[in-house]
């Protein structure tokens, strides 16, 4: 069996798949890659199925050594094209810090096979459910390849643009304009955001009621403010549920942003028109 | 019950407590309704992963409170009652720590929800009198397996964490195993009694 030899790792990398699903009642948060067309368009390259898992690099830093040859992909952070590359026996493969973006992924022919816990080989770094973060000195077990690798693929690519929202459940409980005052506000990525949460500075919106919300189901891609007013994005690793308001809802095709913007960059929000999503 | 529409394919529905909540809970695992995700909490229960929600709304119309004693499994869970809220606890209920005890082990519980954690059961069935407040500023670490009281709630803290909940004492059950056929020990529906040993 393949496997990768972790030489070095930059500040987070992670095996993510597509989540794990259906747990959320014990619970369980979802994980998952922060950038799904990303982590899709490096398995589809390398000839996997969608629900291989790849790696997950936050700022580049990743550098592992492949003990057989392999078909491998790097997608992602600053790289909206990509190829499957052949990875020779023996050989290194680096993943520097990109220029731009934040999150690369890696993905092998046959899958970063670490045992599945719970139905899923992703890594949840809120409760640290599933696979171990991936260390300097770790031994990643690859699967069988399952599809010929393409070299090129012509996907999609998202375009990026202000996070489309919808009006959340709990909207009511802030100002009556808190919604447009939202889409009508520039927000900066603050630094402690991660893969629980795209945290915001900027202007607060003001709560209509004080008292608490009691515990509620959170969705991914959910507006939340807390009692700072500074409204947070939920993303992969979010708590199941919370008890703060969720003024807005992000729609699931422009998540994929939420894992590539940078601490100090400029975030919008802008309403989502009714019917198909695609932009 | 009130439904909201949560982003495109969730909708949260509001109900009057966390009995009712777990009982629509419950119906909906049972029927099968069409959501990845099921999930009660104190007031509201989240369909999310849903399909097709108008005809999600279509069927939750149809549901009314079935006003049954949840029937989940009942789970014993042995309890050595040296935690260092026990006195707190007693002046607060009016009583001292034999009185506590006794108290807190007469009442059948039932798996509200889950949270905080995986495996994280708000255990319901304490008389609101009986409620407690969180401590003022959480201790940075509770074992796992300390068994708290947080409002009229109780809850067995599976996996060390920091936590507010007042501790009565502690237990060896393990709450919270992955790599069991049923990882949480206590999931929603789930009976519960204390035993003192």
């Amino acid at each position: 069996m393949t496997s990768l030899h972790v030489l070095a790792t930059g500040p987070l990398v992670t095996v993510q798949d597509r989540g794990r699903l259906g747990l959320a009642h014990l619970g369980v948060a979802r994980g998952g890659a922060l950038d799904g067309p990303a982590a899709g368009l490096a398995n589809r390259l390398v000839g996997n199925d969608e629900d291989a898992a790849v790696l997950e690099v936050l700022l580049g830093g990743l550098e592992l050594r492949a003990d057989a040859g392999c078909w491998v992909a790097v997608t992602g952070a600053g790289r909206p094209h990509a190829r499957a590359e052949w990875l020779a026996a023996g050989a290194t493969l680096q993943v520097a810090a990109p220029a731009t973006g934040l999150r690369s992924y890696v993905a092998v022919a046959g899958g970063i096979a670490v045992p599945a816990v719970l139905g899923s080989r992703s890594t949840d770094t809120l409760a640290w459910v599933g696979p171990d973060r991936v260390l300097p000195g770790a031994v990643l077990p690859v699967g069988e390849p399952a599809g010929r690798p393409r070299a090129l693929d012509t996907p999609r690519t998202p375009t990026p643009g202000p996070l489309r929202v919808r009006r959340g459940p709990r909207a009511d409980w802030l100002s009556h304009d808190a919604f447009e005052r939202l889409c009508a506000t520039s927000y900066v990525v603050a630094a402690d955001s991660d893969r629980i949460g795209l945290r915001l500075d900027g202007a607060s919106l003001p709560r209509r009621r004080e008292d608490e919300l009691p515990s509620e189901g959170m969705v991914l891609g959910a507006v939340q403010v807390p009692p700072s007013g500074v409204p947070i994005v939920f993303l992969a690793d979010h708590p199941p549920t919370g008890g703060y308001p969720v003024l807005a809802v992000v729609e699931a095709d422009d998540l994929w942003q939420c894992a590539q913007l940078r601490p100090g960059e400029g975030v919008r929000f802008t309403p989502a028109r009714s019917g198909s999503s695609t932009r | 019950m009130q439904l909201h529409a949560v982003g495109r394919s969730a909708l949260l529905a509001e109900v009057a407590d966390a009995v009712e909540a777990l009982d629509l809970a419950t119906w909906a695992r049972s029927v099968g309704v069409d959501a990845v995700e099921v999930v009660p909490a104190a007031r509201t229960v989240l369909f999310d992963g849903v399909g097709d929600p108008a005809a999600l709304t279509a069927r939750l119309d149809g549901w009314t409170p079935s006003g049954a004693r949840p029937t989940g499994d009942l789970v014993e869970i042995p309890v050595v009652y040296d935690g260092p809220d026990l006195a707190f606890v007693a002046e607060v209920w009016g009583t001292d720590v034999a009185g506590v005890v006794a108290r807190h082990g007469e009442v059948e519980y039932v798996a509200a929800f889950c949270g905080f954690a995986p495996g994280f059961s708000y255990l319901s069935g304490l008389p609101l009198e009986l409620a407690v407040p969180r401590l003022g500023s959480p201790r940075p670490r509770v074992a796992p397996g300390s068994v708290g009281l947080a409002g009229a709630w109780c809850g067995v803290y599976p996996t060390a964490s920091p936590g507010g909940w007042r501790l009565l004492g502690r237990t060896d059950a393990n709450l919270w195993d992955p790599s069991r056929d049923r990882p949480a020990l206590l999931p929603p529906g789930t009976r519960v009694v204390f035993v003192p040993r």
